[in-house]
């Protein structure tokens, strides 16, 4: 675990237990293990640890993982803000 | 003739559905022609540029250059198929950006081994930021694949990607799509030889991405090259409201009144990208904008007492500098969450809506204080 905590109560990450087939991919990539693999199904342990990256949504086969990912940056919130596209950093 | 049929007799189905850029997935090989390819290795599908381990000095300044933002944008590896060592058709391939750095890292790191390495055109991005913007993705590792032709150079169809890739990368589609199967590598390219010599297992601590005091240094200097340039129209404002307002001539009053507000400004720069990343496991406050402010607080009482020495400054001049220094510091400490390893959009994008009216209302409020006392005087 990472000692580091960022804001907590604020990211979007939604996981349907439901949907989930087990195959532990979100536990294996997520880089501050949100999410743990008990028996034959995710759980998710550590949710205010999540950085959004997106990348259990994105190996998630089953589609059980959401979340708005993107890159916490200044400069892109500010040319989101603004309505701009633009490069992040 | 009916159009209908022509269209469905021509139609090809592409992987994902989605618009391939031109040119892409044609076979290509990288140049020879690149300062840090040493020889050439024979495959199946034609001589692919090899490199070594060892980094030569002229990487190594350009590690330095890119540290100091120069030549940021420029320092890129051709997209494609490299060998290092002697690899054969059963050698372990590697997957990468071509960021220049991360390239070097991961050879560096491939010591004595024979691999091939498949760098992904990432805009000369590194791997983390990269699958962030999804260029390294899915769409773009699928066609590197096919325009390397892998599938002639080797017999296995297994890829090690970097964990950090993940964001980008969906394993199951590149499955689909290319038939190579895809195996997270660690988070941290120097855990890699471990994890090659433990038939590709990952332990606990290789998967989880920290922080450590060595990563947060090497952040710094480009943080305040990037800062500077942010603050130097700041400064320039600060010389004409100090020459327009003094009763010396313009330079020598711009010269002399403007330094005390272009020392906040800089005082606020060292507190925000300098101390913040420095000390940020032990700076209180989770908001980067109050780390950054205090900081700016720490920082700004020893400077500014010895600025001042034994000059007297009104409580207006002293109260103005200092909602001058916490504005920028703020700011700037907010900044480096765009650098770290664990602040999420959402957050970020909470703590910027609550952070920037103050920062603002401190900044006017501290160069209207600044203003008026020059003015008074």
């Amino acid at each position: 675990m990472s000692n580091f905590q960022y804001l907590t109560g604020v990211v979007t990450l939604e996981y349907d237990k439901k949907s989930c087939i087990g195959c532990g991919m979100c536990a294996l990539v997520c880089p501050h293990g949100v999410f743990t693999l008990e028996g034959k199904k995710a759980r998710l342990t550590e949710r205010d640890r999540c950085m959004e990256c997106g990348a259990c949504m994105k190996n998630c086969p089953a589609a059980a993982i959401t979340v708005t990912a993107g890159e916490g940056c200044v400069r892109g919130v500010i040319n989101e803000l603004l309505g701009i596209e633009g490069p992040c950093c | 003739m009916n159009n209908a049929a022509i269209s469905a007799k021509n139609i090809t189905l592409l992987p994902m559905a989605q618009k391939v850029p031109e040119g892409a997935g044609e076979f290509h090989l990288p140049s020879h022609r690149q300062p840090f390819v040493t020889g050439s290795h024979a495959t199946a599908v034609g001589n692919v540029p090899l490199v070594t381990a060892e980094l030569k000095l002229r990487d190594k300044l350009g590690h330095c250059l890119v540290r100091w933002n120069i030549g940021r944008d420029s320092f890129t590896v051709e997209a494609g198929l490299y060998a290092i060592g002697s690899p054969t058709d059963t050698s372990p391939v590697l997957v990468t950006a071509n960021y220049k750095m991360s390239f070097d890292l991961l050879r560096r790191a491939l010591n004595k081994r024979d691999t091939w390495i498949l760098v992904l055109d990432t805009k000369g991005v590194n791997v983390w930021c990269a699958a962030g913007k999804g260029t390294f993705g899915t769409e773009e590792l699928v066609d590197r694949i096919g325009a390397s032709r892998l599938h002639e150079v080797v017999s296995h169809r297994k890829l090690i990607l970097p964990q950090l890739g993940a964001t980008g990368v969906a394993a199951f589609e590149i499955q689909r799509y290319s038939g190579f199967s895809v195996v997270y590598g660690p988070v941290m390219v120097d855990d890699l030889p471990e994890f090659l010599d433990n038939s590709c297992q990952a332990t606990p601590s290789m998967r989880i991405k920290n922080f450590p005091l060595r990563e947060r240094l090497v952040l710094i200097p480009v943080d305040i090259v990037l800062a500077l340039r942010q603050v130097i129209p700041l400064t320039l404002i600060f010389f004409f409201i100090a020459g327009f307002t003094g009763d010396a001539p313009f330079l020598q009053s711009a010269l002399s009144s403007a330094l005390p507000p272009v020392i906040a400004l800089l005082t606020g720069v060292m507190a925000g990208s300098v101390l913040t990343p420095l000390l940020l496991p032990w700076i209180p406050g989770r908001a980067f904008s109050i780390k950054g402010g205090v900081c700016g607080l720490l920082l700004f009482f020893p400077v500014f007492s010895a600025f001042q020495g034994d000059a007297s400054h009104s409580a207006i001049e002293n109260i103005a500098w200092l909602l001058i220094t916490l504005a920028v510091s703020s700011w700037f400490g907010m900044a480096f969450t765009g650098a770290t390893t664990y602040t999420s959009l959402n957050g970020v994008r909470k703590e910027m809506l609550r952070a920037m009216p103050l920062q603002f209302l401190f900044m006017v409020t501290g160069i209207a204080l600044w203003a008026t006392a020059l003015w008074i005087s």
